[in-house]
């Protein structure tokens, strides 16, 4: 049985795990540890694809006495743990290499494992119980990798933040599926999906399903605590929060509002696809003010996370009106983008870390030309940075033009609300693939291109062997994916027939992308990608036939009068200056004063820019400044002496047996 | 005609007359500011000599650099290549709708502006950073635009958009017209036209396209021209596909009915650059930052066009 097979790897995870702590401070144990994890993670991989097409279940007697714990593999579950175990695995493969500059590795090296366990325990979760203890031990782990480095203030104030709303979003959660079991006290899936849910509940439900799967994924205005943590964490495992444990958060979403609520109002698919919208804008705006690469990274996973949610909003939507063809694309539009996503964020973290390692440096504006010294890290990164970018022909595009042409089915809709609202999120999407395009423009020119910046970028080296190969696989991913995005929406078809009753057309290659089978629209990225390579062969014989083939090197030109000093070059802060003042003056209040001294000083002029996010001045700060209020209002509470306790005590005594006696 | 052959012919031609198309506004230009103005096939013989010279190139570059021009042309002649221009080739066109033409162009000007950042001048960080801004501000309105076009036609698949304004009774189309409007005001950010941006500035702080170009010289600066040229192209036989198809040869056409479509291509050809250069020289270029204005006059022009298409399809 598959399900067996899945859980005996995670068991095997788990083992790892043990194993590490005992031998972690080993110099040996890094390649070991990490090696097997990423052979169990393959394994999983394969156990997915199996699985995909043959749902199995098992019931294990343990956890809660008189339910046991049940676990499922089905459609859905087996693309999640595929997503899981390829994101683990390439972690892994980087982390052979990477792992041995770690400084603490027996703060590191027994949780990864762990976490990749428990990752692939909530995925195959089948009961509530189980799915929300698997939940809280990836919470966890995932806590201690992002604390492992607890040297800086930085760090630690990640990680208190990832707590709080690591226990807001359990706590969702745990309402959630209070409310799904209802009174009959089933756990398991299968009973809460059999009785449904009342349609008066399933706002209620919609909304903290919003608040606890959306607080792990990074849903706006609860994403604040990710672009802090994931960036403390070290870096492979910067790479599997970012690009795999929001995918998980992404399933529990999709688990408990496609599959176990039932049938869904049109009205709450209007509050995904709005969320969705402006979670993708606003989180490749804050992207964009970043000068730091790998925070830069976590927030523009907050801008896919909201494409993924934009795609599940229509699939809502057009479910709700029983336009199953279109709801299939949607939701295959948005499973696609998940896979999509986690290939080439963790291509991205990769490339971050790489950097990390070879110079010592995040903030790319002390960094430049490392196209020179870290070549074949470079041209990853490249990859990784186009696709990202939703460019074709790689895999990023192929996503996001089957959201774009779901979000046109929408005239179909009878609804006006959302036949108004579906055209205005998809401009909104396309805003922020522009804007995504800018931001890798700018994280990519900086760090790669132009001069060094510092001693330790123009002296870095290329990473090791290992490492470069984890980074060419995903490259190499996210090239298949897009030249031959068929093979992987065919995956997702069974997933999309379970829940939304329909499924794209099945792709045989080399026949292009269909949306819907009546449609024309089709998208072929094998003959997109050819046509480049013929188009670039002529051009380029023509050029090597016809053209003066000298090429002299030499100074810069720059107009005759070049900039020898490195930092006149354009910075992170300079490059998104324009999109700055366009853009962030109304959502961060972006301001720019110049202060340039009297003519005749010859002190340096100043030019300060100050932005303000809104989510902390308007949502964090006041309620952190009522809990401080609150928590200083009872801390007398803590230094009474015993007589007033036992008063307390008391009159709380009295109250309760008041209470129960007026009771009717 | 079998298709296959007028796919090639499409493609050829489109990379042929490109220069011409911009040898044809240059010198309309220079006849409505009352000067000789050079030879419609100036552009050909520029891209010639700088084919002539030596590239000269920094030492700061890397491969980027070299790579980037040959990539810029291949990207916006495969995009060029796919528009119905004088007949309807459906051979590769199912590969490619409308949405993945832009998404060509993007990647184009994705490789254009790391290009620019490449060897670490300021004028080409300044190009790049601006030129990222501009897309920022086109590709909302462009989608939305296409939202609409595949409103009224039901398809993004330029060539079914084309056959069913060319074939469809539908009279006087506001949106229609709305979307026209829109997508000519684009095409016009798009290719850094005045009043966006200027190709005939070398004035430092009023470049965008040329700050980002400025290091190039030689082969790479040919192709890069070419591919400027190229994309003018593109966007002319856009329009005219989408909104005046008349006179295109249907699939497996005669070689008259070619001919009258190729006839009538080079009329429009004509059209577009009168049109263009006669808006050029009436108007001044605008600051920076009033091109989002500009752009957003073209989303809410699309933005138009998809409501009133949602309240009536007779608009």
């Amino acid at each position: 049985m598959l399900i067996s097979a899945a859980l005996i790897c995670q068991t095997v995870l788990v083992g790892i795990a043990g194993f590490a702590i005992s031998v972690s401070a080993k110099r040996w144990a890094n390649g070991i540890i990490y090696g097997a994890a990423a052979l169990v993670c393959l394994t999983g991989l394969g156990i997915a694809l199996a699985s995909i097409s043959a749902p199995s279940a098992l019931t294990l007697p343990l956890g809660l006495p008189w339910i046991g714990m049940h676990f499922r593999i089905d459609a859905l579950s087996a693309v999640f743990a595929a997503v899981v175990n390829l994101g683990g695995a390439a972690a892994c493969v980087f982390a052979i290499g990477y792992g041995r500059h770690e400084q603490f590795p027996q703060r590191v090296l027994p949780f990864v494992p762990a976490f990749l366990a428990a990752m692939n325990l909530v995925v195959l979760a089948d009961d509530a119980f189980t799915f929300l203890l698997s939940w809280e031990c990836m919470s966890l782990l995932s806590w201690a990798l992002v604390v492992s480095h607890d040297r800086t203030n930085e760090n630690l104030r990640a990680g208190l933040i990832y707590m709080a709303m690591a226990g807001l979003g359990t706590l969702a959660l745990f309402a959630t599926f209070a409310l799904l079991t209802g009174p009959g006290a089933d756990f398991t899936f299968a009973a809460i999906r059999s009785h449904g849910i009342s349609p008066a509940l399933s706002g209620v439900v919609l909304g903290l399903a919003l608040l606890g799967a959306g607080s792990k994924a990074g849903l706006f205005p609860l994403h604040a605590w990710l672009p802090l943590a994931h960036p403390a964490a070290p870096s492979h495992v910067s790479a599997l929060m970012s690009g795999v444990m929001t995918k998980v958060a992404v399933y529990g979403f999709v688990r408990i509002v496609f599959d176990l609520m039932g049938p869904v109002d049109w009205r709450l698919s209007i509050v995904v696809i709005v969320i969705g919208a402006v979670t993708a804008l606003l989180g490749v705006l804050y992207a964009l003010m970043q000068h730091d690469l790998k925070r830069l990274l976590a927030y523009h996973t907050v801008e896919n996370i909201g494409i993924i949610f934009v795609g599940l909003g229509l699939a809502l939507a057009f479910r709700s009106s029983g336009l199953i063809a279109a709801a299939a694309l949607a939701f295959t539009a948005a499973l696609f983008h998940v896979f999509n996503h986690s290939l080439f964020k963790s291509l991205l973290f990769f490339g971050a870390s790489a950097i990390q390692n070879a110079t010592g440096e995040r903030d790319m504006d002390r960094l430049g030309g490392l196209i020179h010294a870290m070549p074949q890290t470079a041209f990853a990164f490249l990859i990784g940075a186009a696709a990202i970018s939703a460019l074709p022909p790689l895999n990023g595009f192929a996503s996001e033009w089957m959201v774009f042409q779901a979000a046109f089915q929408s005239a179909a809709l009878p609804q006006w609300g959302l036949r108004l609202i579906i055209p205005a999120a998809a401009a909104v999407l396309a805003l922020s693939a522009a804007l995504a395009a800018a931001c890798f423009v700018k994280a990519f020119g900086i760090t790669f291109l132009g001069r060094a910046r510092s001693d330790a970028s123009s002296s870095a080296k290329e990473v090791d062997r290992t490492s470069r190969f984890a980074m060419f696989a995903l490259a190499a991913g996210c090239g298949v994916a897009g030249i031959a995005p068929g093979l992987f929406t065919n995956l997702l078809r069974p997933a999309s027939q379970m829940l939304t009753q329909a499924a794209t057309p099945f792709a045989t290659l080399p026949a292009p992308l269909t949306p819907i089978a009546a449609s024309h629209n089709t998208y072929n990225g094998l003959v997109v990608a050819l046509g480049i390579a013929i188009a670039a062969g002529l051009i380029a014989a023509v050029v090597k036939a016809f053209a003066n083939r000298r090429t002299r090197r030499s100074d810069t030109w720059d107009c005759g009068h070049p900039e020898i000093n490195v930092h006149a070059q354009y910075t992170a802060g300079s490059f998104a200056q324009p999109i700055r003042r366009v853009y962030a003056a109304f959502v961060f209040r972006a301001r720019e004063t110049v202060q340039l001294p009297p003519p005749c000083d010859l002190a340096p002029a100043r030019l300060e820019t100050s932005l303000i996010d809104p989510v902390w001045k308007l949502l964090y700060a006041p309620v952190g400044r009522s809990i401080s209020v609150v928590s200083g209002r009872l801390n007398p509470f803590q230094h009474l002496t015993i007589r007033y306790y036992l008063g307390i005590v008391f009159v709380t005594l009295v109250v309760l047996l008041t209470v129960l006696a007026i009771w009717p | 005609m079998s298709d296959l052959t007028v796919q090639v012919l499409q493609a050829i031609l489109a990379l042929g007359l490109a220069p011409l198309l911009t040898g044809m506004v240059r010198k309309t230009k220079a006849k409505l500011q009352r000067r000789r103005g050079a030879s419609i096939f100036q552009p050909y013989r520029d891209i010639a000599r700088l084919m002539r010279k030596e590239a000269v190139v920094s030492h700061d570059a890397s491969w980027i650099f070299t790579a980037a021009p040959t990539f810029i042309l291949a990207a916006t002649w495969v995009a060029a290549a796919l528009v119905p221009m004088f007949a309807f080739a459906s051979g590769l066109s199912s590969a490619a709708d409308f949405i993945v033409m832009i998404g060509l162009l993007a990647s184009a000007r994705f490789a254009l502006a790391l290009a620019g950042l490449d060897i670490g001048t300021s004028f080409g960080g300044l190009g790049s950073s601006r030129e990222m801004l501009f897309a920022t501000v086109a590709e909302p309105a462009i989608l939305i635009l296409i939202f609409a076009l595949s409103l009224i036609c039901g398809t993004t698949r330029l060539l079914d958009i084309a056959a069913f304004i060319q074939t469809a009774q539908i009279g006087p189309h506001i949106s229609l017209l709305l979307a026209f409007a829109g997508l000519a005001m684009l095409a016009v950010v798009e290719n850094g036209r005045i009043p966006v941006d200027n190709p005939a500035t070398h004035l430092e702080l009023t470049m965008v396209h040329e700050a980002m170009v400025l290091e190039y010289s030689g082969r790479h600066l040919a192709q890069i021209e070419l591919a400027a040229s190229l994309k003018l192209l593109f966007y002319v036989s856009l329009l005219s596909a989408v909104f005046l198809p008349w006179g295109l040869a249907p699939a497996g056409a005669s070689f008259a009915l070619i001919g009258l479509g190729l006839a009538l291509y080079f009329v429009k050809l004509a059209g577009a650059a009168m049109l263009l250069a006669t808006f050029e020289i009436s108007i001044a270029k605008m600051r920076v930052f009033r091109v989002p204005q500009f752009t957003g006059v073209a989303l809410m022009l699309g933005l138009l066009a998809v409501i009133l298409l949602l309240v009536s399809r007779s608009f």
